[in-house]
């Protein structure tokens, strides 16, 4: 036919949306209603069910029809979104009662947001706003859906809150606890993870300046470097906790002892990466060590310690977390996740996993940012 | 050559044994060479011949072992540290961070001229390569004989007398090489700079200089010298003349000499 042009997803949910309404009942209650037709049983999608169903199949039936990519994209998004929508909206009061269908139609409505994303990915608009706006949100629309289906799951199969919370509860904690939230990242993040980053940095960025410089420490300090860098960092945390005291300050030392080594490694590979003739170059202009470094082999270098500003973003938040577990002050992101934990409150530590994995992303965003400003030059920045 | 001013090179009996793990490797052996001002010397010969090897023995970026070398009546390690020399490498060797006005101020910044003198070079220079207008690029966006031409740019921007070139138009096309060559002659028509060029086409060599040494490895040595007969304005064209061709033959005899193609 030529006004059909199938897609995988578009059929397969089709097939799963005859089979979600041939099986019937989509909740337990639903089922005891249908068995006793006197009884008055509240159940979910009293209403609704109808709506979903048609909502899927009309938005995947269309999909399939020749109709230009955007229309078909906004048709699956519109259908796919207001679909699971209704279904975790329906879901509300009745948790843990969900049957086959409730997840047939989910699993149908993210095969379509699937095929939406699939469709949004081939298209190639010829102005630069529309391209940032789909670089935005393809992103945006897999992310949704990795919380529709955590929220749909949780909540129809009704897992318990210990194990996994669904999204929207860590949200509403989030929302509740921002002044807890702020006064944690505050303790952790801009006083640990920053001071221990921006000193671990400097110091492994000296060294590796000063080994370069001094030819007995790189014969007897980079050896020992790598010695010191295979120990488990973790491990020293209670130390420092004995030689800094409780507050942040022992939590920034082991951010240093952390991101000391992979700034002290990368650096040193980085002003060896300079080539042979560039430095020939140098030596015939009679240029010193010091106009060598900064004209030729610093910035030579920029790309690795860019590499070891970006693994260290990580690693010093990680190191001020965990450190946080061996004794702390009454504040702090890893000392809320210990305790919270001991307490159940599973919302409260996802809360604060969220609110570590934002500012882990932003932190490595911006060093993203400043290194594609600084390595513009480079062949992986500048593409080709 | 002029016998009265002092001669820029003279290397006597210069020798130069690379310690290698599969043993020495004799790279130079009894050279005996005077270069005068104002001369284009091509040195030609199959590679290991040692003709690269000359070159960075005479910019000091290779010491050699045995004989004397002097640079302007200093030795290469004092005449380096005057900058006595503009060396342009086999590739351009741009940096990539900086543009092409900040390249060729590199060597600027280096001996601390002052802004203004900087801005003047750069543009007497660019405009002696032909690439004015180009300042603000960056290497990357040029294509290779531009790169190539920016790096002479850098070099000349140096005004050493001397100029150092080591086979920097190996990796461009000939239509490319044949227009550079225009330029180079034209520009030490102008200049009167001492030029050291290593190639190794014949015609390349035929066609630029006043001399031509023939080197041939195993080890690396001197086997002829050819004085040109050319005129010093020298078309494109010249290289149909028979003149031209008795050159370039008594050139590949030179190297056949050499038993450069034994194997």
């Amino acid at each position: 036919m030529t006004w059909l042009k199938p897609s995988l997803q578009a059929v397969l949910a089709l097939l799963l949306c005859l089979i979600a309404f041939a099986l019937g009942a989509m909740s337990k209650p639903e089922a005891a209603a249908l068995a006793q037709p006197t009884a008055t049983i509240a159940y979910p999608y009293m209403g609704a069910k109808g709506l979903i169903i048609g909502l899927l199949l009309i938005a995947a039936l269309v999909s399939m029809a020749k109709l230009t990519s955007i229309v078909e994209a906004i048709m699956l998004f519109v259908g796919a979104h207001a679909a699971a929508w209704l279904l975790i909206k329906g879901i509300a009061g009745f948790e843990g009662t969900a049957l086959a269908p409730y997840f047939l139609l989910l699993a149908a409505a993210w095969l379509l947001a699937w095929r939406c994303v699939a469709l949004l990915s081939a298209l190639r608009p010829s102005q630069s706003v529309a391209r940032n706006a789909l670089r935005l949100v393809i992103p945006a629309i897999f992310g949704a859906w990795i919380l529709i289906i955590w929220e749909a799951v949780t909540r129809g199969a009704g897992i318990p809150f210990i194990l996994l919370p669904p999204p929207s509860a860590i949200g509403a904690r989030i929302a509740n606890s921002l002044p807890i939230l702020g006064s944690d990242v505050r303790q952790t993040i801009f006083k640990a993870v920053l001071v221990g980053y921006v000193v671990g940095n400097l110091a492994g960025f000296i060294v590796a300046i000063l080994a370069d410089r001094v030819p007995f420490l790189r014969r007897g300090l980079l050896p020992i470097g790598n010695m010191v860098s295979a120990l488990p960092i973790i491990g020293v945390a209670p130390i420092m906790v004995m030689w800094f005291g409780f507050d942040w300050p022992s939590k920034a030392a082991v951010v240093i002892i952390m991101t000391f080594f992979p700034m002290l490694v990368n650096t040193v590979a980085g002003l060896a990466a300079s080539g042979h003739m560039e430095r020939d170059l140098m030596r015939t202009y009679a240029s010193g060590y010091w106009p060598t470094l900064l004209k030729l082999r610093l910035p030579a270098a920029m790309p690795f310690i860019f590499n070891a500003l970006k693994i260290n973003s990580t690693l010093a938040l990680i190191g001020a977390i965990v450190a946080e577990f061996f004794g702390t002050p009454v504040v702090g992101m890893g000392f809320r996740i210990s305790t919270e934990v001991g307490r159940m409150n599973i919302d409260m530590v996802w809360a604060e996993i969220a609110v570590a994995a934002l500012a882990g992303s932003v932190f490595y965003g911006v060093v993203a940012l400043v290194e594609r400003a600084v390595t513009f030059w480079h062949p992986s920045v500048r593409g080709g | 050559m002029s016998g009265q001013s002092p001669a820029v090179v003279s290397a006597s009996k210069l020798g130069l044994t690379f310690q290698t793990n599969d043993g020495p490797v004799q790279a130079l052996s009894n050279v005996d060479l005077t270069i005068g001002k104002g001369e284009f010397v091509s040195f030609i010969g199959p590679s290991g011949c040692g003709k690269t090897t000359l070159l960075r023995v005479i910019a000091d970026l290779e010491k050699p072992t045995s004989g004397t070398i002097l640079v302007n009546g200093i030795s290469p390690e004092q005449a380096r540290e005057k900058r006595a020399y503009g060396y342009v490498f086999q590739a351009a060797a741009l940096f990539p961070w900086r543009t092409i006005e900040r390249n060729v101020a590199l060597p600027l910044e280096i001996i601390g001229l002052s802004q203004a003198e900087q801005a003047e070079r750069i543009k007497r220079t660019l405009e002696l390569v032909n690439l004015s207008g180009f300042e603000k690029k960056y290497p990357w966006q040029l294509s290779g004989g531009m790169q190539q031409r920016a790096s002479i740019a850098r070099a000349l921007a140096f005004d050493a007398d001397l100029l150092l070139m080591d086979e920097p138009f190996g990796a461009l096309d000939e239509i490319v090489r044949d227009h550079l060559n225009e330029q180079l002659l034209d520009l030490w028509d102008r200049t009167n700079k001492t030029i050291c060029f290593v190639t190794h086409s014949i015609p390349e060599a035929v066609y630029l200089s006043t001399r031509i040494v023939v080197m041939s490895p195993r080890p690396g040595r001197v086997t002829d010298i050819i004085e040109s007969t050319l005129p010093r304005k020298r078309p494109l064209d010249i290289r149909e003349t028979p003149e031209f061709l008795a050159i370039a033959a008594r050139v590949r005899d030179g190297l056949r000499a050499g038993h450069s193609y034994e194997d």
